[in-house]
C-alpha cells in the first residue's frame, strides 16, 4: 500500500473505527453508516480526495446482515491517488445519510442507488427515481429480482405459448 | 382528434425544483424532448422560462435504460462483453477495452504487447470517430451543415477500419480478455497510414470553417461558464474538465495499456464555456492521431491472445490435434473461467471522461456485480448548473458540447 494512503487509513482507523482490505493494490476501507458522512469529509478537506469518481451498490442476498454495500470511490487529483470507501447496510435498516452536501455528483448518483436498490438516503434533496419509470415496482438491481426472459417457442407448442407471449397482436 | 391535446405539466413533482415564481405560474415549464433532434437521443428536459431566459433546468433520463448492469450478471465473463458495446455506441472499442480490463485486473491476467498496441491504435481511432460524431453533431445543432457531412465522410474511414479488423462497424466486441480476437489482416497498415496521411488536412479544413467563424464565436463564446470548482463537485471528466484547466488525464496520470511509451499533449483550456470544450476536443483530435501513428510505427510482432489457456480459448488448429485443448475450448465455451471472490475498480479515459467498471466476482463464472461509472452520467449532471440565465438556444450549443450519449447515460 502506498505510505500517503497508509496514513489515511491509520486516521480513519483511529477515529471511525474502520477495516481495511487490499487487493490487487486498491484499498477498500470499511465505514459504519453513522460515520460515513464525517470520513468523506475529512477525505475531502484534508487529504484533497476532490473527486467522487463512482458511487453504487452491491446486493449480498440472502444475506441480511449486512445485506448491501454502499461503495464510494474517491480520487485525489492532486496527490494520484485513489480509496473505495465501503458502507455495509442491513437489511432492516435500509437508511444511509446523503453525501449530497459532500459531493454534489451523489445527488443522481444516489438517487440510481434508490431506485435501483430501494435505499433511502436521508434529506435527499431530490428523491425520486430516476432510470425506471415513476411507478415502477420493485428495485432491479436487487438479486431477489428476477431478469425476467422469453419463453422459447418450438413447432409443436408455438400456438400453446403464443397465446399468453406479451407482445402486440393485431 | 379531440383526446390528444397539449398538456400543462403539474408542477406538484417538481415543486422542490423550481422557483417559487412556477409555483405562482409566473414562469412557464417547458418540456424539451424526448423527442428532440438536438437532445442527441432520447432525453428530456424540463425547462422552467421566463420568456425566452431559463430559469431552472430539470434533465429527466431512463428512456432508453436497457439494464445491462443487470444483464451482465446473468452472463459469463466473456459474453457479457457483448453488451458492453451498446453502452456508448460511440465509443465501442473503448467501452471493450475499459471491460476487458477490469476482467484482467480481476482474474491477473497478462496481455501481450502487440495486443497492448493494437488496443491503443484501435481506442484512439475510435476516440477520433466519437469526436467527429460530436464535431459534426454540434455543428449541425448550431446551423452547420457542412462540416456534420465532413465529419461523417472521416467517420467512415475509421468504420471501414473496424469492419476490416473485427467484422463490424460498430459493435465490434473485438477486445477479449486476455488479448484481441484475432490479428489485424494484411491490408490494416495501409489503411491506417493512408487515413494518418489525409486526416491532418481534413482537420484544419473544419477549424478553417468553424475556429474562427464568426456565427460560431457568437454562439460559444462565454456560453455555459464552468469553473473547475463546480466541475469536480459534479464528478465532471474528459474533455469537460480539461477545457476548465483541470490538468486530468487518466492516459497521462495512471497510463494503462501501454500509454506511457507514446508521446502525446494532454490539451487544456482555462475559460471553461463551450468554445473551450470546442477547442479541447479539437486539439485532442490531432493528439490521438500522434498516437496511432506512433503505435503503429513500432507495433511489436508476436502474439495478440495470452497462452494462459484457462482464460483464454486455444486456437482452432491445436483443437484438432490437442485432447487439452479441445477440454479448454468446450469448458471455456461452455461454462466459462471462474474469478476470485473479490472487486476491483478499473478506468479508462473514454472520449467522455472516466469509463469506470466496478467489477464483483463470487468464485463463479459470472460476474456478481458489474457498475458502470460512466462520464455521460456525471458530464449531463451538471448541465442544470451551467444553463442558469442562458437562452434556450444557448442550451442547444451547451448541450452539444457536453458531448453526452444517452446509451451511455440510462445504461
Amino acid at each position: 500500500m502506498d505510505t500517503r494512503l497508509e496514513k489515511i487509513v491509520k486516521v480513519l482507523q483511529e477515529k471511525a473505527g474502520a477495516t481495511y482490505e487490499e487487493f490487487r493494490g486498491e484499498v477498500h476501507v470499511f465505514i459504519n453508516v453513522g460515520q460515513i458522512v464525517d470520513a468523506l469529509t475529512f477525505l475531502r478537506d484534508e487529504h484533497q480526495f476532490s473527486l467522487l469518481s463512482a458511487m453504487t451498490a452491491v446486493d449480498y442476498w440472502p444475506q441480511e446482515n449486512p445485506r448491501f454495500h454502499i461503495i464510494y470511490q474517491l480520487t485525489s487529483l492532486t496527490q494520484n491517488l485513489s480509496i473505495q470507501l465501503r458502507v455495509p447496510v442491513n437489511g432492516s435498516q435500509l437508511k444511509v445519510p446523503t453525501a449530497t452536501r459532500v459531493f454534489e455528483v451523489a445527488n443522481w448518483r444516489e438517487r440510481e442507488i434508490m431506485d435501483m436498490f430501494g435505499i433511502e438516503f436521508e434529506d435527499h434533496p431530490d428523491p425520486r427515481r430516476i432510470l425506471m419509470p415513476e411507478d415502477w415496482e420493485g428495485h432491479p438491481l436487487r438479486k431477489d429480482y428476477p431478469l425476467g426472459y422469453e419463453e422459447p417457442q418450438f413447432t409443436f407448442n408455438f400456438d400453446e405459448i403464443d397465446v399468453r407471449k406479451p407482445y402486440a397482436k393485431e | 382528434m379531440s383526446e390528444y391535446h397539449l398538456q400543462e405539466i403539474p408542477v406538484g413533482p417538481y415543486k422542490h425544483l423550481v422557483s417559487e415564481r412556477a409555483v405562482s405560474g409566473e414562469t412557464m415549464l417547458l418540456n424539451m424532448g424526448p423527442q428532440h433532434p438536438s437532445t442527441h437521443g432520447v432525453l428530456r428536459l424540463l425547462l422552467e422560462l421566463d420568456g425566452e431566459v431559463i430559469i431552472n433546468c430539470i434533465p429527466d433520463i431512463g428512456y432508453l435504460h436497457t439494464g445491462i448492469e443487470k444483464n451482465m450478471e446473468a452472463k459469463t465473463y466473456l459474453k457479457a462483453e457483448v453488451m458492453t458495446d451498446r453502452l456508448d455506441y460511440m465509443n465501442n472499442m473503448g467501452n471493450n477495452l475499459a471491460y476487458v480490463m477490469a476482467v484482467e485486473k480481476l482474474v491477473d491476467l497478462e496481455v501481450p504487447p502487440r495486443a497492448q498496441a493494437l488496443r491503443v491504435i484501435l481506442t484512439e481511432l475510435q476516440r477520433i470517430s466519437s469526436h467527429l460524431v460530436w464535431l459534426g453533431t454540434s455543428g449541425l445543432d448550431l446551423a452547420a451543415m457542412s462540416v456534420f457531412l465532413y465529419c461523417f465522410r472521416e467517420r467512415e474511414i475509421i468504420l471501414d477500419i473496424f469492419e476490416m479488423v473485427s467484422g463490424q462497424r460498430m459493435m465490434v466486441t473485438y477486445f477479449r480478455p486476455g488479448g484481441v480476437w484475432r490479428d489485424v489482416p494484411v491490408e490494416f497498415e495501409a489503411a491506417v497510414r493512408n487515413f494518418i496521411k489525409i486526416f491532418p488536412k481534413r482537420i484544419d479544413e473544419y477549424e478553417a470553417l468553424l475556429t474562427k467563424n464568426p456565427l460560431w464565436l457568437d454562439r460559444m463564446v462565454g456560453i455555459g461558464k464552468l469553473d473547475a470548482a463546480t466541475a469536480l463537485q459534479n464528478g465532471v471528466t474528459g474533455p469537460m474538465l480539461r477545457a476548465c484547466g483541470v490538468n486530468w488525464d487518466l492516459r497521462k496520470t495512471r497510463p494503462y495499456a501501454g500509454y506511457e511509451q507514446y508521446d502525446f499533449n494532454v490539451p487544456v483550456e482555462t475559460k471553461g464555456d463551450t468554445y473551450a470544450r470546442y477547442i479541447v476536443r479539437v486539439q485532442e483530435l490531432r493528439e490521438s492521431l500522434k498516437i496511432v501513428e506512433q503505435a503503429l510505427n513500432k507495433l511489436p510482432m508476436g502474439p495478440v491472445r495470452s497462452d494462459n489457456r484457462k482464460f483464454v480459448p486455444p486456437p482452432r488448429s491445436e483443437i484438432g490435434t490437442s485432447m487439452e485443448a479441445l477440454i479448454h475450448h468446450f469448458k471455456l465455451w461452455t461454462e466459462g473461467f471462474v474469478a476470485p471472490k473479490a472487486s476491483i475498480y478499473s478506468a479508462v479515459e473514454s472520449p467522455r471522461g472516466e469509463l469506470g467498471v466496478y467489477l464483483e466476482g463470487d468464485g463463479g463464472p459470472k460476474p456478481y456485480r458489474v457498475h458502470w461509472r460512466t462520464p455521460s452520467f456525471d458530464n449531463l449532471s451538471v448541465i442544470s448548473k451551467i444553463v442558469k440565465g442562458h437562452l434556450v438556444a444557448d442550451l442547444i450549443a451547451i448541450l452539444a458540447s457536453t458531448d453526452i450519449v444517452l446509451g451511455d447515460i440510462d445504461r
